[in-house]
Order: structure tokens, then sequence, then C-alpha cells
């Protein structure tokens, strides 16, 4: 198991590689010369060698791969051009807010995609199932950030619950949580249902009624523990999206976050600041699958069999 | 006394498919009623609805009924009925690679049934596991209990199955071809411990099968079924001596001998009609040697015969 | 005589509401200077923050436009920009998946690596980047589309094919000596288009959404070319003041993608190829 653990990240190293080459490459395709971006107007030739100089970018385009990745790995993101601050902090203040965001919103999806995905499909094909794969037919139509707003019309504006927007208080990240959290839902509950419906139908199923067994304790003891593998494993592979639904969302309702810095340095060509937060949600959905690998190994011996 | 199993003109459908039709057996307690016919003549079927497990596949017993100890299951609750399954009533699947649910550890899955039926403690039950496995002669018996369903091979999963139908100590045990997909040697000695368990425990079996060998060997009635309707049923000793359907007869023919693929009945020709197209009046009248052109527009009916009856048109005359 | 796929999906009842909705908004959008009273672009400050009346349906947004001659014109905008690279999209993405499932080896591994990476990022992001590198507007949103939708049909038509090619009528015709070409595109691609064409038309609706979000972003068709996402761009200020100008646009877009989704599923139960959608998601 450990070295299993020990060769899954070691197979990261080279997709990490692949993901960094094409953030870095992403500032060189931006047209015009990131020198102009970085430079005021009408600066002077000397002032910007120096700045090429200083940037590294007078160097052939490998070596700068190669000083950036070193940077990188020691935690040296570069400097904000537009905040003049270390890219670092930007981003340490930035990360909390968007794991508690994708944190509370990913817990609210599989817990409540579960539950309606198990609710439909114990009532397979009858008004129940109907109702919510409705509703979650219609939460996945609707746009993140109109669903945001209109909640904050809603909840906010009409009923005043919960604060228009920021992140002062516990009850400011109720909304944005929903928001994110009715998209992931329908993901998980339309899952959940099919996996538990493939599930029933297995062999080992008509033994356990066999054996006397109450069909309710059959299908949420085994039929959902089977149907579990699946769902954690795609929710694991689906948490950049669900963080990619932060992103908006966090832009709607005024949250400090990984997205509402992403869209502000990318409308100020901010470049290093824009490189730093893909970094981070690309390392996040490393992460996911590394996770999704390691959650499948824990729920079921025959994976942990094939990988001994 | 009334029968342990008892069938009294049973037809089963799923849907509008009508797949059984009036089919009827008895087994007496203590004893063993071999099921047999090709694949697709509803053996399973007749299995489930013996279980009263029909609604699981979507079918149900449309005519007829299916008693158990006297009661009529179609006027028992649903927790009444699952109070037989596994208590009274053991079941041993066709394929046992697939029949344990994989990420529960083996013990759990034979525990569950004294826990639920018998009442017993965790810790009786795993007692009683234990001294179900070494019964069942595997090795090793409280490793095996901790062991996950894959790393046991197809033999030893099928006797952890027969451990499971036994743990409820049943009067009856329904086996839906249990050694079809085992290694022949295997195959053996997982038909004598069927065998044994009906001698020492005077347990009832009902045992489906494709093997005719077997049937000689250990049934003492044998029933057999043709595209959903009944051929033939009796005792095992004047059947195989001398049949009186001539399906019954060609499969006897076709024992299996050494050295021929496992689980096939060979040597009658022509196919098994599929349900939804059955041939007019006698099922069987495209294949049968006997055939008249009566048999295309008549459909037998069970006529009594010695112990045993059987539906054919042209059964042989009686010795006088 | 069997109708056609897409025409039997009609009739069925959630198959017609969905179609009517779908037929409305096409009409909409294609006859909008005939039916609109109104100019989608001239501002008139005076009849600016109408709430919804006889003269304006749907009320008026901040400029004084009227919001119903907008929506329709913008369903022209978010309607051809979604639909154009969702079709550049399946292009280059059965082409790219078809090849990987057919030249297999080093080729097919990294298709395969590459397009499971960027599959597993969110396509609004891949979107926002490429808008970003590409610059603002209805050119940079289609490329935006196109490209984070590749993966899917990469993998779903390499999917498709390589299913195809253990089956035996493939397998017949190779015995028969057909050569690869014939096979690849007479036997294999036809027989994969049916979930790739279906699967188009589902990602048509999420299509729209991300138009609409780059919309709402500033950075899709830009003023005063009227796009669903654009309307709503003026975002939370305006929730306060004329929330009208929010709800429409945005109600727009949800039906008429539950309107695609629902029409799909017909078409998906029509065609009977539901187990083949799924093996390849
Ligand atoms: N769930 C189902 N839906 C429709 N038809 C079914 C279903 N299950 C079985 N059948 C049909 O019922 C008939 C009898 O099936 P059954 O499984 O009882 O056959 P069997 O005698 O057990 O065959 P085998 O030896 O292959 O196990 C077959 O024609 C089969 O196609
Ligand atoms: S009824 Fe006719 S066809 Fe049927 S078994 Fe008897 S002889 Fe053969
Ligand atoms: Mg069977």
């Amino acid at each position: 198991m450990y070295s299993y653990l020990i060769r899954r990240v070691v197979m990261l190293v080279p997709v990490f590689l692949a993901v960094s080459l094409v953030i870095f490459l992403i500032l060189h395709f931006i047209p015009g010369d990131p020198i102009d971006n970085l430079l005021k107007v009408g600066s002077s030739p000397e002032a910007r060698a120096q700045m090429e100089a200083r940037y590294g970018l007078d160097q052939p385009l490998p070596v700068q791969y190669g000083i950036w990745l070193s940077k990188v790995m020691q935690g040296d993101l570069g400097t904000a051009i537009v905040a003049r601050r270390p890219v670092s902090d930007l981003i340490l203040q930035a990360l909390p807010h968007s794991l508690r965001l994708g944190g509370f919103a990913l817990l609210f999806s599989s817990v409540v995609g579960v539950g309606l995905g198990v609710l439909a499909a114990l009532n397979r094909d009858k008004w129940p199932d109907k109702a919510i794969m409705g509703g979650v037919l219609l939460g996945s139509t609707m746009p993140s950030f109109w669903l945001g707003l209109i909640l904050m019309l809603i909840f906010s504006v009409w009923l005043g619950w919960f604060p228009v927007s920021g992140a002062r208080s516990a009850s400011a990240l109720v909304l944005p949580v929903l928001t994110i959290g009715l998209g992931g839902t329908a993901l998980v509950a339309r899952i959940t249902r099919i996996a538990m419906i493939e599930a029933s139908g297995r062999d080992f199923v008509t033994l356990l009624h066999a054996k006397g067994l109450s069909p309710l304790r059959i299908q949420l003891r085994h039929v959902l523990r089977h149907a579990l593998i699946p769902v954690v494993t795609i929710l694991a592979l689906r948490i950049g999206w669900i963080l990619g639904g932060a992103v908006t969302v966090e832009v709607v309702f005024a949250r400090p976050g990984l997205g509402t810095l992403l869209i502000k340095s990318l409308s100020q060509h901010d470049y290093p600041v824009v490189q730093a937060c893909l970094l981070m949600l690309a390392m996040a959905v490393m992460l996911g699958t590394l996770l999704g690998d390691i959650l499948q190994a824990a729920m079921d011996p025959r994976v942990r069999a094939a990988l001994a | 006394m009334s029968a342990l199993l008892d069938l009294q003109n049973v037809s089963v459908a799923i849907g509008s498919a009508h797949l059984l039709d009036g089919v009827s057996l008895r087994l007496e307690r203590g004893q063993t009623l071999g099921l047999v016919g090709e694949s697709g003549s509803g053996k399973s079927l007749t299995a489930m609805a013996a279980m009263g497990l029909l609604p699981l596949i979507g079918g149900r017993v449309s005519a007829g009924t299916v008693r158990f100890d006297g009661q009529d299951l179609a006027s028992l609750t649903d927790a009444q009925r699952r109070a037989l399954r596994g208590r009274r009533i053991g079941f041993v699947t066709q394929n046992p690679m697939t029949a344990l649910d994989p990420v529960q550890r083996i013990g759990a899955q034979i525990d569950v049934v004294s826990r639920l039926h018998l009442g017993l403690t965790k810790h009786a039950a795993r007692a009683r596991t234990l001294d179900l496995l070494t019964q069942l002669r595997i090795p090793e018996a409280a490793a095996v209990a901790e062991a996950w369903p894959h790393q046991l091979s197809g033999g030893m999963k099928q006797r952890i199955v027969i451990a499971m139908a036994l743990a409820g100590d049943p009067e009856l045990i329904v086996a839906d071809e249990p050694t079809t997909a085992l290694d022949v040697t295997v195959q053996a000695q997982i038909i004598q411990i069927l065998a044994g368990l009906v001698r020492e425990k005077g347990v009832a079996l009902l045992l489906i099968t494709h093997d005719m060998g077997v049937v000689a060997q250990i049934c003492d009635r044998v029933a057999v079924l043709y595209a959903g309707r009944l051929a033939e049923e009796g005792p095992v000793a004047p059947i195989f001596a001398a049949p009186q359907h001539p399906y019954t007869a060609a499969l006897i023919n076709c024992i299996p001998q050494e050295g021929m693929a496992r689980g096939t009945l060979r040597g009658i020709p022509g196919a098994v009609p599929s349900a939804r197209q059955y041939p007019s009046g006698c099922r069987f009248h495209p294949r049968c040697v006997k055939a008249t052109a009566e048999c295309a527009t008549h459909i037998p009916p069970l006529t009594q015969r010695g112990d045993g009856q059987a539906a054919c048109l042209h059964l042989p005359e009686i010795a006088p | 005589m069997t109708l056609p796929a897409p025409i039997r999906a009609l009739r069925r009842p959630a198959g017609a509401l969905a179609g009517l909705w779908l037929i409305l908004v096409i009409l909409a959008a294609i006859a909008a200077p005939l039916l609109t009273p109104y100019a989608y672009d001239i501002q008139e400050l005076k009849s600016a923050w109408q709430p919804p009346s006889a003269s304006h349906w749907l009320g008026t947004d901040e400029f004084g436009r009227d919001l119903l001659t907008r929506l329709m014109y913008g369903a022209r905008t978010s309607l051809s920009v979604s639909s154009i690279a969702i079709t550049i999209s399946v292009l280059c993405g059965m082409t790219l998946g078809a090849a990987a499932a057919w030249f297999g080896g080093w080729f097919d591994r990294a298709v395969t690596t590459i397009v499971d990476l960027t599959w597993s990022f969110p396509e609004i992001l891949i979107a926002l980047i490429l808008v970003a590198i590409i610059g603002p507007g209805t050119t940079g949103t289609m490329v935006a589309i196109s490209v984070a939708y590749l993966a899917q049909f990469t993998r779903l038509t390499r999917a498709q094919i390589m299913t195809l090619k253990g089956e035996t009528f493939i397998e017949a015709a190779a015995s028969l000596g057909a050569g690869n070409g014939h096979i690849l595109f007479r036997h294999l691609l036809p027989n994969a288009l049916a979930p790739v064409l279906v699967s188009a038309m589902l990602a048509t609706g999420d299509a729209i959404i991300l138009e609409a979000t780059l919309g709402f972003f500033g950075l899709g068709a830009q003023p005063p070319v009227p796009s669903w996402g654009g309307m709503m761009s003026a975002g939370s200020a305006l929730v306060f003041k004329a929330p009208w100008i929010i709800i429409f646009p945005g109600l727009a877009v949800a039906i008429t993608v539950v309107a695609i989704n629902l029409y799909g599923d017909a078409l998906i139960a029509e065609l009977d190829i539901r187990a083949r959608m799924r093996r390849a998601v």
C-alpha cells in the first residue's frame, strides 16, 4: 500500500512538469512582449534591458523555464506586477478563502447529492425519482453566476437573511456554497443513481435477498457501498471542476479568493499572478486524482490486491 | 402429511412473456429432487418461484400456488417470506465467483445469517460460522473467515456459499447448478458435500443441474423441464430404467461421458426454442423422434405413470 | 414507413415541449429584425430602468433599451457562437479521436494523456485563459469554447471506435479484404456518429452556459452587440435596482439548456443509444 502511494506520487511528477510547462508557456503566448506588459510606456531601452535581465528574459526559453521552475519549487512565485508584492503573499491570502468555499461546497454536494441519488434509485421510475431527476436537470442547466445572483436577490435583497457579498462572516459563506454546491449536487446525484441501479443488478445482490436480508438494508449497506466506489472516484476527478465553479461564484459574491484573484490579474495582465493561480488549481486537480485513487483502494479490497 | 415444497400448476411471467406454464413439483422432507432441462427451460425461474424471489427480476407467479410446509407463499407478507429465506430455505447459486459481496469479509457474510435468523450474538455467530466452515472441510477456517472473496478459489467460494445456506439451519436447500462454473474435480466434491448434508442433517435438496449422471447418483426423484413445461416427473430408478417421455429418453442417452465439455448436454439435435416463439402443440415436437402431425396441434396433458407423471401424446403402452 | 429519429423524438411529450421552445427561440433569433419594434443598440436614457410593462414586455435596461429586443438579438449571438464553436470542436475531436483509436501506439497514448489531463480541468478555466490569449470578443469566445470541449469529443469518438473495432461486423469487413480507409470511413465513423452527434447537441447546451459566463465577465461579444451573458455583465449591481435585467436573460439560458437536454434525452431514447452514451463518460 505504501509502495503504491509512493509510486502514485512519483507518477505525478511528469504530469506536474507537463502542466507547469503549459502554464509557463501561456505567458509567452500572450500577444505582445511580456516586458511591454511590465514596462511603463516610454521607458528607455536600458530600462528594458535591465528589466529583461531581471526577469531572466534574455535567456533562451528552456533556460527560462528551468529557472522559473526551480524558483517555483522553492516557493518563489515571483513578484506581482500591479500589487508589487510577492505573488506567494497574494496566493496565501486568497487560498484559505477558496479552500473553505470549495471544501464546504464539496461536502454539501457529496452529502446532498448522494442522498438524492439514493432516494431516486430506491424509487426508480416512480414520482420521487422523476422529481429529483427533474430538479437535478434544472440545477445543472442554470449558469452558476446567474444562480448566485438569483439566490442573492431572493435571500439577501428580498429576505435579508444573508449578507450580499464579502467574506466577513460565516453566514456570508452560505449562498456561495449553495450556488456551487447545487451544480455539484446535480452531478453527484446523477452518478449515484446510475451506480446504485447498476449495482442492484449485480449477482451477489440476489444472494443477499436469498439470505433474507431486508431490501432497505441490502440497498443501504451493500448496494450503496458499491455505488460509492465510482461516485468517489468521479468526485475526486471533478474536484478541479468544482473549484472552477468557485471562480465565477467568488466574483459574483465579491469574495476574496483564487478566482477573484485570477480574474482580476487576467484583466490587469498581471501574468506572474495568473501563472501562480493556475498552478494552484492544477495542483488541486492532481491532488484530486491522487485522492480518488487512494480512496478507491481504501474502499475496494480487489483494487488493493491488484496494487500489492 | 404435506410435502415440504409443493408447486401446483405454477405459471411464471415476466412482463408480457409467459415463461413457465403449469409446473407442478413435490419435494418431501429429507429427500432430493433433481430438476433438469436444457438451458432456458425455466429451471432458475422455478427456483426463484420456490424462494419467492421472482419480484427481484421483475417476475411474478401468474397462476398456481407455491407452498412451503403447507403455507401458500402468496398469502404471506414480505417480512414473513424474508423470515423463510435464509432461515428455513437456503440458496446456493450457480456462479460462486460473483455470488459473494466483493467488499465484505467472508466471515461477516456468513455471520449475518445466524445473527439475523437465529438471534445469535456477534460472538456466537462467528463460532457457528467457524464450526460450519470446519464441517465443510475448509482448512484454516479462522483465516478464511477473515479473507476477502477475491482471495479464494471458485470451489472454496462455493463452499462459503453453502456455509451461508446452512447458517440458518434450513430444512430445504435450493441449489441452482451449483457446479456448472467449477472445475471437474471440484464439481464432484461439491456434489458430495450436498449429498452429505441430506444424509447427515436431513435437509431436503432441490438440485438444479444439467447433469443426468449426478441425478442418477444422488437424487430420489427427478423433474424434467422442457421449454417452460414439465415433461416428466417421478422417482429416479424407474425413469432411468424406462423413461416415459421421449425428451427424458434423449437426455439419458446423452449423459456426458468422461472428457466431454462440462455442463453441456450433447446429442439432442435442434435448438431449444426461445420463450418468444414456443412451437404450438407439444413444444418438443420439432425435435422429437416420435412426433406425429397430432403433436403440432395438441398440447399433451400430464398423465399419471406409476409413481410419477409425464406429458406426451404417445406414451409407451404400460406393460400388463 | 418510419420517421427519422429527430422527428420521432418530437412525439414524446417532453421532446415535443422542448422542441417547441427550441424552434421558437431559433425563429425569434432569425426573425429578430422583423419582430422587434425597437432597436437593440439605440440608447434612450429617459426610458432607462423600466420594469416590465405593456410597451416594454420585459422592461428596459440601464440604457433604456428594450430587453425583449435585446434578448432576441442576444439569441442570435449566443446560439450561433455556441453551435459554431461546438461544430468546430466536434470536427477536430472526431479527427483526433479517430486517429488516436486507429493508429494506437504512442500517438494514442499521447492524445489520451493530454485529453485526460485537460478533461479534469473545468471548461470555464480553459476558456478564460484562451480568451485572455486571443482577446475578448466573438472569435475569442468561439475558439475558447471549441478548445474547452475538444477533450470530450476526442474521448467519446475514441471510445466508440475502440468498442466498434472489436465487433464482428468490422472484423468481417476486414476479413473480406476491405482496406483500412474503407473500414474507417465507411464502417467505423458512421457507426460512431450517432452518439457523438447527440452529445454534441447536449454540449451545445453547456456551451451556451459557457458563452453566457464569458459574457458575464465582459469577455464575450463586445457592446453594443447583445448576448445573453453580456446582458447580465453588470452583475450584482443590477440585482438591487432592476432585477429583471438579470432574471430574463438567465431564464432564457436555463430554459433553452433544459430544452436541449430534454430533446436530447428523447433523441437518445429514440435512437436507443443510452448504453453507448454512458460507456464513454
Ligand atoms: N429477467 C428476464 N426477463 C425476460 N426473460 C427472462 C428473464 N430471465 C429469464 N428469462 C427467460 O426465461 C426462460 C427461462 O430462464 P431460466 O433462467 O429459468 O432458464 P434455465 O433453465 O435456468 O437455464 P440455464 O441452464 O441457462 O440456467 C429463458 O428463455 C430466459 O430467456
Ligand atoms: S407429444 Fe409428440 S412431440 Fe411431444 S414428446 Fe410426445 S411424441 Fe414427442
Ligand atoms: Mg439457470
